[in-house]
């Protein structure tokens, strides 16, 4: 009998002291949502603070009591900004060209990673390796040679200077997402549209183009941000209201309008994110295969 | 009608290396022919010649009287069953037999009558709204062969088709494969680097090495009279033994000497044959089944010989025995009624009438 | 384009009755790289447009005068580099990027393996969360923190309030303005460095860690002799790619401060805007973003390099 308990003892402490595997995995699990947690409070805080300046009247604001918080949301900021004319102006602009220079990068990006992936001509290898320099060519190191260029062709200060810019942020990397996938089509699927009697652009159409249609998705969200979210290009290029696109728009002329309202000025933010926000919480899976396959495939 | 027929056809990539070098062959209608031969022999590429996947370098390629050298596959009026079966992921199955009759303008009915048709042939009936993704691994292979048949085509290609399948379902869709072709009856040429899959298939076999043909010819003539020593390897599991020794005159009796102790006499019937190959070093290329347990030693031509065993695998209906004989390894075939174990000596007999002798400069069997 | 496809259809009417012509398969082939050039040819018209030609029109105006009307040669350079506030922008800019890009790969990292330990739903949802900062515009958020960080009642001060720490003016004082101006670009950044190491975690055999825990290694153990040297090539395309971008970035220095307090919060970015478009110079504004060049040019072929080996390596 007690034998049987000084054996048992030593055996239980050794179990204490080497923790088995499960345990192991337990703290590991416990560790790893304690950092999660830290870092998600962190990166939602600034978010959260658009959202609840938005929720908030003037007043309340300018009290300067309790940013953080709102006992009692207030929808006019919102409503306000909504029924703004000028902010009415701004995101239909943004959704028109947008929109345009999607489309326009979507051709013209299918049709030359086609070309690339499986059209070998000469030079075809050294351009697609020129195709991925220019993705990393950034638009602060052409904004201003464009802008003499975009004055030359009297487009400065209109939206439409826009759909000739964008694609150059956008077209490179969705040719490179497309070659990716469309190299990654096995090569006896041609092969057997080819004996099936498809032409080439039969094959990109009926074949490539449903095949690789996550890569296509990936391609169109990267294309909608880059030009939902550019910056310095419609600062560089666009000055009047009736012209104005929603990042621009929002940060040079409603704070330099007649009343610095942040309640109103966070609300457009909100607003202004809200459709990619949106286009992410559906398609995150596509977009992030999309990306991470086309910088480590390459 | 739709014979096919090669003449000296050559591909060589970059003018150094040379796939295929000047191949005749000759495929009568209706006929099953399988290419066979170890990876790189030039057997897929030739197919691809004729499927026009690959452009010829040199030599001609008719298909059905036609030259079809400078014919675009679509226009050969081939299919093609792809090894990896190449299906359209995106599409039904229904959608992917359709898919090539659709490209040709064929009226809806007809496209829908023949898919059924291919549908029962294949039993598959009851897939055709599915999409491959779907579909278990014999499935595929069944639908990319529906998409070959309904096409009804000149000539049927396959490459390797049944290469990804695991060995059960292999076995079952060999069978499956030459139901159709007694079914529709079309020219097939089928390229494989499984001797097993071309003997069971074909009614003609292309046994082809490092660009050439070696050998043509039904599956029984190519085991029992092989051209080459490659032949003779290739075809057959286990592959036959080749011992190398010397053909030499020992009073009057021709002889093959393995060694100083060890001494074959040739079957008298051979004597004429091999007599010029006198003095020569040879190979004498005998199958496993030939050596065997010591079996009636009365049998003209046939000699006993003790064997030390190293290894033996027992295979249910036989035991497949290994041993050597002044170094070199063989493998022989005896009852599972004998006990034999590893580490053991044998007596065994080994039968001369079916033994081959290959000229070890040539590699020809004489 | 036009010209190709026709060319195509008629083909294939063709095949109907094939023709037999010697050399057909070869011109077939000849035929596909002329459409295929067809094919790239807007791309190639955009890049040969809007991004070579420009980037050569940019050394050519950075060697005119204020007015564009005399050829000045290298004196916008010279010029620069003897100002003490393009000093402080060189200094800033590589401040800017490399402390940025050094904290976007090291909590992305951590936050990676992190969130390989999580398993399947959980991380689907925590993943969505930690990539909101990326996925909102940049210029819409850093408006966003600049109304959190601004004047002395700001939040980010209110929460200091509340444990008694005295208030501070961040975006006044240099060096709180240039870790703000840091700080919001890893906020923005990280979660992209977070989802290609997980990615590539993901692509990693769990046998690895398995037989690595067989061998007896600590956490620790597993994450540098596994780990590290698996993720090493991602880790280098990352950061010399957000290097790249980081230097070059212009939104969240435009909105935070705008170069405030006197300047020494500038990257070239910012400063080309101010003196290229706001202040009319655009020759010196070209000179200014010129500058980004180099750094691109050198961290490019690294980055060309590496996307070759892994291409190699076939992960």
């Amino acid at each position: 009998m007690s034998g049987a308990v000084a054996t048992a003892e030593p055996i239980g402490r050794r179990n204490w002291l080497k923790p088995s595997i499960a345990r192991e995995r337990r703290w590991a699990l416990w560790a790893s949502y304690i950092v999660l947690v830290f870092f998600a409070i962190g990166f939602l805080a600034p978010p959260y603070f658009e959202l609840v300046t938005a929720l908030k009247t003037s007043q309340q604001i300018g009290s300067g009591k309790d940013p953080w918080f709102t006992a009692h949301p207030y929808f006019g900021n919102f409503i306000g900004i909504i029924t703004n004319p000028d902010f009415q102006t701004f995101f239909l602009n943004t959704v028109k060209v947008t929109l345009i220079v999607v489309v326009l990068t979507l051709a013209m990006s299918i049709l030359a990673a086609y070309a690339l992936a499986r059209m070998r001509f000469f030079g075809s290898h050294a351009f697609a390796t020129g195709v991925f320099l220019t993705y990393l060519v950034p638009e602060s190191l052409l904004f201003i040679p464009l802008f003499k260029v975009l004055s030359f062709l009297h487009l400065i200060n209109s939206t439409w200077c826009l759909v000739l810019v964008w694609p150059t942020l956008s077209v490179p990397f969705c040719t490179w997402i497309m070659i990716g996938y469309f190299s990654s089509i096995p090569k006896e699927l041609d092969e057997a549209a080819m004996i099936d009697g498809a032409s080439h652009l039969q094959m990109l159409w009926k074949i490539f183009i449903p095949v690789a249609l996550p890569g296509i998705i990936a391609a169109t969200i990267f294309a909608f941000t880059v030009c939902w979210g550019d910056f310095l290009y419609p600062l560089a290029y666009l000055f009047t209201g009736k012209q104005m696109v929603l990042t621009a728009g929002i940060v040079s002329d409603l704070i330099h309008g007649d009343v610095l309202d942040w309640g109103h000025i966070m609300a457009a933010n909100v607003v202004a994110s809200a459709p990619p926000v949106i286009i992410y919480a559906f398609l995150m899976d596509y977009y992030i295969a999309g990306l991470t396959a086309g910088a480590t495939k390459g | 009608m739709a014979q096919v027929t090669l003449r000296k056809v050559s591909k060589s990539y970059d003018q150094h290396v040379q796939a295929v070098k000047a191949i005749d062959l000759d495929i009568a209608d209706e006929e099953f022919v399988v290419l066979v031969g170890p990876s790189g022999c030039g057997k897929t590429t030739t197919l691809r010649m004729i499927a026009g996947l690959e452009e010829i370098t040199d030599g001609e390629i008719s298909i059905a009287g036609e030259l079809v050298n400078d014919v675009p596959p679509r226009d050969r009026d081939i299919a093609m069953v792809f090894q990896n079966y190449a299906l359209y992921p995106h599409m039904t199955v229904f959608d992917n037999m359709a898919f090539g009759l659709k490209l040709r303008k064929f009226p809806r009915a007809e496209i829908k009558q023949r898919v059924d048709e291919a549908a029962r042939i294949l039993d598959i009936g009851t897939l055709l709204a599915r999409k491959p993704k779907a579909l278990s691994g014999g499935q595929r292979q069944r639908v990319a062969m529906g998409r070959a048949i309904v096409r009804h085509p000149k000539v049927f290609l396959f490459d390797e088709p049944l290469s990804n399948l695991d060995a059960k379902l292999r076995v079952q869709m060999r069978t499956e494969i030459k139901k159709v072709h007694q079914a529709v009856r079309t020219t097939t040429v089928y390229v494989t680097h499984d001797q097993v899959e071309a003997m069971t298939l074909a009614d003609r076999v292309v046994v082809m090495n490092h660009g050439v043909i070696e050998q043509v010819g039904p599956p029984q003539e190519l085991y029992h009279n092989p051209l080459t020593r490659f032949v003779a390897g290739f075809i057959g599991s286990p592959a036959m033994n080749f011992v190398p020794c010397r053909l030499e005159t020992v009073g009057n009796q021709l002889m093959l000497r393995l060694t100083d102790e060890i001494r074959l006499p040739v079957p008298s019937s051979r004597v004429d044959r091999y007599s010029p190959y006198k003095d020569h070093n040879v190979l004498v290329g005998i199958r496993p089944e030939h050596l065997t347990e010591l079996k009636d030693p009365a049998k003209p031509n046939v000699v006993r010989f003790d064997a030390h065993l190293d290894v033996t695998e027992p295979m249910g209906m036989e035991i497949m025995v290994h041993f050597r004989i002044n170094g070199t390894e063989l493998c022989g075939r005896i009852d599972p009624s004998v006990r034999a174990e590893a580490g053991e000596i044998l007596p065994m007999s080994a039968d001369l009438n079916h033994m081959h002798l290959i000229d070890a400069d040539t590699g020809r069997v004489v | 384009m036009a010209d190709g496809t026709t060319g195509i259809s008629a083909d294939a009417l063709h095949g109907f009755a094939p023709s037999v012509r010697r050399g057909g398969l070869r011109r077939f082939a000849q035929r596909r790289s002329t459409i295929a050039v067809l094919m790239c040819l807007p791309l190639i018209a955009l890049i040969a447009g809007l991004v070579v030609y420009p980037f050569f029109y940019s050394i050519y105006l950075s060697m005119l005068s204020r007015d564009a009307t005399r050829f000045i040669g290298l004196f916008n350079y010279r010029y620069l580099l003897r100002s003490d506030t393009f000093d402080l922008v060189i200094f800033q800019s590589c401040f800017f990027a490399i402390t940025a890009v050094f904290f976007k790969a090291l909590i992305g990292f951590i936050l990676a393996h992190v969130m390989h330990n999580i398993s399947g739903r959980d991380q689907r949802i925590w993943r969505g969360l930690l990539l909101i900062p990326w996925v909102i515009p940049p210029a819409l958020s850093t408006l966003g923190f600049w109304w959190m960080l601004s004047g002395n009642y700001s939040a980010v001060n209110w929460i200091l309030g509340q444990f008694g720490i005295p208030q501070v003016a961040w975006l006044s004082n240099t060096w709180t303005a240039r870790l703000w101006v840091a700080g919001v670009n890893v906020w923005y950044g990280t979660p992209f460095f977070m989802i290609m190491y997980l990615a590539t975690l993901k692509s990693v055999p769990d046998q690895l860690y398995e037989a690595a825990a067989i061998d007896g290694a600590t956490w620790l153990q597993k994450i540098r002799f596994i780990s590290l040297p698996m993720l090493r090539n991602i880790i280098s395309i990352t950061v010399l790619f957000s290097l790249i971008v980081t230097f070059a970035n212009f939104d969240i220095v435009q909105i935070l401060t705008t170069g405030a307090p006197a300047d020494t919060t500038h990257v070239f970015a910012t400063y080309a805007f101010q003196l290229g478009i706001q202040g009319g110079n655009i020759s010196l504004g070209a000179a200014v973003s010129l500058f980004i060049f180099p750094i691109l040019a050198v961290f490019s072929i690294f980055i060309l390099r590496g996307v070759g080996r892994r291409a190699r390596e076939g992960m």
